[in-house]
């Protein structure tokens, strides 16, 4: 009979082995693939075509504003997904089997927040791609395209602490759905769909210093180059640097409420 | 030698609604030991709490000497748990969900391997090893589950209500799967609604009732004590109920009770066979329809009955979070 080990499994080794049955689940899952896709190629085209005509957006073309917005935005319908389905792990007794285990608790956790961080590479490819078929257009350099796409997945990783706070919080699937939901409003107030010029006081306020807005806008100027930060104000290091900060405070902030919360069971 | 679970005054309040109230129980080594009670009679905090899901507010509990409370990660490399929902990954093979049990107990790849196809022969799915857990029926995906709490090896298996839903075929085979193991060493600590279920598996039962220990004892000592058979006659007439009672009342050992809807009479007896013998020619005498004639064991409310006098009270409202069932 084959006998365990008896060391305790390590935070890296258990994250893995977490990550990996959340990542297996999604793409066996064709519903869910599927469905998210389309659903975001769907609302780029309805922005691309159907307001695009009637919003202006400066300096730059408006498919050249809205595709770097709209695909850092993506990050929190991604995140929806997410909360619900930490809810559902917590609601169907997977957590029960897991926490009944010598690992380190925070594993739970971090297993799911780096496989959801490449399911969200998935999306965030099909976006890029159908964002070029659209119209857009790098103005900067390829290699700062790459790095906006990496920043976009580490932002992704930051607010996947949001949507696993929710989750744990919410109790079942369609709560934390419900929940993840109030926060799409927040990506409307921001520079993803229209400058935030064009807002009235207070929203332009929050809109201008709202995390969302710094990654969307590090993005934007990275991948449109000096047209952008000309017409945002600022360079490019400005806004990567607050996006990061921004990334950095989410992260520890939702990290340990979430974790305090698992634990706590 | 160290008891594989002492527990003494263990306590545990949801809010308002008490689980455990003092709780007290041993489990020696070598012992299946079957918590019995209705719904909401706290075996499922009792599990948890020994599965160290959720932590007693006052009490001592130890699992295989080691204080759940102080040392939870120690007792976690000891034990293996199977819940009352299967959790299992439905997008996952039966093999990967078992080397992913086992890779979380700190195996590594290679052990991990050997340890999930162990235990797929050991619960007879190695037929069905490499198709996803979604395709499986439910008795099958119980099997997998309870050889989830397995991979680890552990010296002490729970299962939480573990045939609960499952036809009577799979039921039988579970069963035997967990004789099985009792078999190889392991002990096992599992809770039942079922007095049938508790008599066949376990060598020791405690009977819990509003987070209390109201009996203990081996099946046979307990049944002694409580579990009296019972004389049972169904009638056609609903109008010959009471006639048939009155019948009964000579031959039982106390009132015989009688339900109108299903149209049933039933005592208990203090005996067994040679009593439905004698019962018969008094039922001819009567001269009424009878669907049905049996001697059987006791159900757990009748036990109950027995124990405590009152009928069981089933809770009222569950509370809603998972953690405070049971």
């Amino acid at each position: 009979m084959a006998m365990a080990t008896a060391h305790k499994a390590s935070l890296g080794a258990s994250t893995s082995v977490i990550a990996k049955r959340t990542f297996l689940k999604f793409i066996r899952t064709p519903q869910l693939v599927v469905v998210g896709t389309v659903q975001g190629a769907m609302f780029l085209l309805i922005f691309r075509y159907v307001f695009g005509g009637a919003i202006s957006a400066g300096g730059v073309s408006y498919v050249n504003f809205l595709v770097p917005g709209f695909i850092t935005t993506g990050i929190v319908w991604q995140g929806m997904a997410s909360a619900a389905g930490i809810a559902e792990d917590h609601d169907q007794g997977f957590f029960d089997r897991l926490r009944s285990l010598p690992i380190p608790r925070a594993a739970v956790l971090t297993g799911r927040a780096v496989a959801d961080t490449a399911t969200q590479l998935w999306g965030l490819s099909i976006m890029t791609v159908i964002g070029f078929a659209v119209g857009f257009r790098l103005s900067g350099t390829i290699s700062a395209g790459i790095f906006a796409f990496v920043l976009i997945l580490v932002f992704s990783f930051a607010f996947e602490w949001v949507f696993i706070t929710l989750g744990l919080y919410a109790g079942n699937a369609q709560a934390a759905q419900g929940m993840s939901l109030m926060l799409i409003p927040f990506t409307f107030v921001s520079s993803a769909f229209v400058p935030v010029k064009s807002m009235p006081g207070v929203l332009r306020a929050v809109a201008e210093h709202q995390p969302m807005t710094f990654m969307i806008d590090a993005v934007r100027t990275l991948v449109l180059g000096a047209k952008a930060e000309a017409q945002l104000g600022h360079t490019a290091s400005y806004f990567v640097v607050r996006a990061l900060l921004w990334s950095a405070a989410l992260v520890v902030v939702f990290g340990s409420i979430a974790v305090s919360r698992y634990r706590k069971g | 030698m160290t008891a594989t679970i002492e527990a003494s005054g263990v306590v545990k309040n949801f809010g308002k609604t008490v689980a455990l109230a003092g709780l007290d129980l041993v489990a020696e080594h070598g012992q299946i030991l079957a918590v019995l009670g209705p719904n909401g009679a706290g075996k499922t905090t009792f599990v948890r709490s020994v599965a160290t899901l959720i932590q007693p507010d006052s009490g001592s509990l130890r699992v295989f000497g080691i204080d759940v409370m102080k040392d939870p990660g120690a007792v976690r490399q000891t034990i293996g748990l199977a819940g009352q929902s299967a959790s299992v990954e439905p997008a996952m093979s039966g093999r990967e969900n078992l080397e992913m049990v086992a890779r979380l107990f700190g195996q590594d790849k290679k052990s991990a391997k050997i340890s999930a196809a162990r235990v797929l022969d050991q619960m007879g799915l190695t037929d069905a090893a490499d198709r996803l857990a979604r395709t499986y029926s439910g008795g099958m995906r119980r099997k997998l589950d309870l050889g989830a709490s397995l991979v680890g090896s552990p010296k002490l298996l729970l299962l939480d209500e573990p045939t609960t839903g499952l036809d009577p075929r799979s039921r039988l085979e579970l069963w035997d799967a967990i004789r099985s193991l009792v078999e190889q060493g392991t002990d096992v600590l599992l809770t039942t609604q079922y007095l049938d279920e508790a008599d066949h598996l376990a060598s020791h039962i405690v009977v819990i009732d509003r987070g209390r220990n109201i009996a203990s004892g081996t099946p046979a000592e307990l049944k002694q004590q409580a579990g009296r058979n019972v004389i049972e006659v169904a009638v056609r007439e609903r109008d010959d109920l009471a006639e048939v009672a009155k019948a009964l009342s000579s031959i039982g050992i106390s009132e015989p009770t009688i339900d109108e809807a299903t149209r049933r009479v039933s005592v208990s007896v203090e005996g067994g066979v040679e009593l439905l013998k004698a019962a018969i020619p008094h039922l001819e005498r009567l001269g009424v329809a009878l669907d049905d004639v049996a001697l059987r064991q006791p159900k757990l409310d009748e036990v109950f009955l027995a124990l405590t006098g009152e009928a069981i009270e089933e809770e009222s409202q569950k509370p809603k979070a998972r953690k405070g069932r049971g």
